[in-house]
């Protein structure tokens, strides 16, 4: 049976639309992620999966409680890392660890060993008793994720996990965040804008443009899917026709001057593909990545829809000043 | 591993106000900082306009005596009310997801942030009544003590909660200025905190009759000083009744919080 299991799942904010009929099932374990632009409703779909907002229909079972009607019974299931920093920059990361074991209900005589448990996890043993103010970002997530686990929960929900990372900060994260799944056995769902985050962290990816979930598979066969090679070429005159006989090509788009093709094994097929495409002023070819993948589903770029994703750490600064 | 829902929540509870005091305490500037205000009202205004007030002619204190009741109400109305606004920017933040996601219940929340809200403005009344011992001529009794601290807990809970009611239901802090102009200012001016009531034209002594905080400056004044308007049970009377009526009021708010 499915850990969650997520039933024709809508959400509306007026008129908008945020989650539109999303049906999903996640397996116990699994490492899960949502991945889509900006605005795509990843993070709409992970509050209400975290009884933070009331889906408008639809059902979302976690656990076996309905999200909707056992909004306390499922929040002891879950742990939630949010997109945000949502600890206390005043307080330690040993105290802000310590709060959290209380409110969840970790029995007293475990929260010392839970807390020292959780800090190894992590590698932050030796910062627990530094104020969070003068935690990294990086060092932040992993306190959050830390704390996410402190109560056990059977699933854990991280929204995008490494927003605001630099790369070395990111991998970091990823490797804690395997560590949690592997070791501890938690199915671990999360949301990202980061195509190279979902496809070497998640098990499965479904892939999410305007509230409905447009693909979901491994990254491995989300990949295969593309049936080859990328090539993108910028070139005035390609002779488009000639191209679309060849058997080795599965796929092509042409306009601003950007002729875009999937190839077959696109090395020994090189020489003939520039001899067919003009004046080529600019290639360049790859494996298929999750990111040509929503680009063929949807039209659009991840990187052109995704925007200005930082700003949640501006309000954090804002927030510094002023308390 | 489930265990009785009572014991749970009142784990919550204490989880929330242990929070509030731990970032109250954290920073001992921001305590010393809370009193210095009120001390400045003591000690510039009161002498100031004191020395115009004839001695006894406020119902036998002198002024600074008479004003102490009243700079203790007025230290609750400022720092608890705007205590509760930082509601506002706890949501921008995320600080407030992670307590709102916990397993409790909404009125345990409410509540344990009104009782963080509560414990730091006590300690600041308990700091300005030894300095009011020392220097401005209040003598307190165990049973005086115990009094005000109870007056002094039933307005911090009820101003506290006030705050976070507004707070809740306010969506940006750019609000804060306005609420000081038509809240606190207005509670403030209209409680007697720096005027007996005795000689007030009929229109503003019916508008302080309206203002639950006359009451609460009203009992402290009583309990301190030995004067009063209304009598110390109908004071009690009104300020429970206030402090019941926030208290609902914020639980109501807080439940239907949106993110």
């Amino acid at each position: 049976m499915a850990l969650i299991e997520i039933k024709h799942l809508t959400k509306k904010f007026g008129d908008f639309t945020a989650v539109n009929d999303v049906s999903l099932e996640i397996r116990e374990g699994e490492i899960f992620g949502l991945l889509g632009p900006n605005g795509a409703g990843k993070t709409t779909t992970l509050s209400i999966l975290g009884t933070l907002l009331p889906p408008t229909s639809g059902t979302a079972i976690i656990d076996g409680h309905d999200v909707a009607m056992h909004p306390t019974r499922v929040r002891r299931s879950i742990g939630f890392v949010f997109q945000d920093p949502s600890s206390d920059d005043l307080l330690t990361g040993r105290e802000n660890l310590y709060l959290h074991a209380v409110m969840y209900g970790v029995p007293w005589k475990e929260i010392q060993s839970r807390i020292d448990e959780s800090l190894r996890l992590v590698d932050l043993t030796d910062r627990q008793h530094v104020r969070m103010r003068k935690y990294s970002g990086g060092m932040r997530r992993r306190l959050e994720l830390a704390r996410g686990f402190l109560h056990k929960p059977k699933i854990m929900f991280l929204d995008e996990p490494t927003l605001g990372l630099d790369p070395q900060g990111r991998e970091n994260l990823w490797h804690y965040i395997k560590k949690l799944s592997k070791e501890n056995h938690i199915t671990i769902i999360l949301t990202t804008h980061y195509m190279e985050e979902a496809d070497v962290l998640c098990d499965r990816v479904g892939i999410i443009d305007q509230g409905k979930i447009i693909t979901l598979d491994t990254p491995a066969n989300l990949k295969q899917s593309m049936g080859g090679d990328v090539v993108t070429i910028e070139t005035k005159n390609a002779q488009i026709s000639a191209l679309e006989q060849k058997p080795y090509l599965q796929h092509l788009t042409y306009t601003n001057d950007l002729l875009r093709l999937t190839v077959d094994d696109v090395s020994a097929h090189l020489q003939e593909i520039l001899s067919l495409a003009g004046t080529a002023t600019h290639i360049e070819f790859h494996a298929p990545t999750l990111h040509d993948v929503y680009m063929r589903l949807t039209g659009k770029r991840l990187r052109d829809a995704a925007g200005d994703a930082e700003g949640g750490w501006m309000t954090r600064m804002i927030h510094s000043g002023t308390r | 591993m489930r265990r009785p829902y009572a014991i749970q929540e009142l784990r919550g509870l204490y989880a929330i106000w242990y929070r509030e005091l731990l970032v109250f305490m954290r920073e001992p500037s921001r305590l010393v900082g809370s009193i210095i205000q009120p001390l400045l009202w003591l000690v510039i205004f009161g002498t100031g306009l004191g020395s115009i007030i004839e001695p006894g002619a406020v119902s036998g204190a002198n002024y600074q005596q008479f004003l102490f009741p009243g700079i203790l109400v007025m230290t609750i109305l400022f720092g608890s009310l705007y205590y509760g606004l930082y509601i506002i920017l706890d949501k921008r933040i995320d600080f407030l997801k992670e307590v709102l996601v916990a397993p409790l219940h909404k009125s345990t929340m409410f509540f344990g942030k009104a009782l963080g809200g509560s414990t730091d403005g006590l300690l600041q009344i308990g700091m300005l009544l030894i300095l009011g011992q020392l220097f401005f001529g209040i003598h307190l009794t165990v049973a005086s003590t115990v009094l005000t601290l109870f007056v002094v807990t039933l307005l911090l809970l009820g101003v506290t909660s006030l705050g976070l009611m507004i707070g809740s239901l306010m969506e940006s802090p750019e609000g804060f200025g306005l609420i000081s102009s038509f809240v606190i200012f207005p509670l403030f001016f209209l409680s007697g905190a720096l005027f007996p009531l005795s000689n007030l034209p009929l229109w503003l002594k019916n508008i302080v009759v309206l203002n639950p905080v006359s009451y609460a400056v009203d009992a402290l004044r009583t309990i301190l000083l030995g004067i009063t308007n209304y009598g110390l049970p109908f004071d009690l009377l009104v300020l429970l009744s206030f402090t019941v009526c926030t208290v609902s009021a914020g639980t109501w708010a807080f439940s239907r919080l949106k993110l």
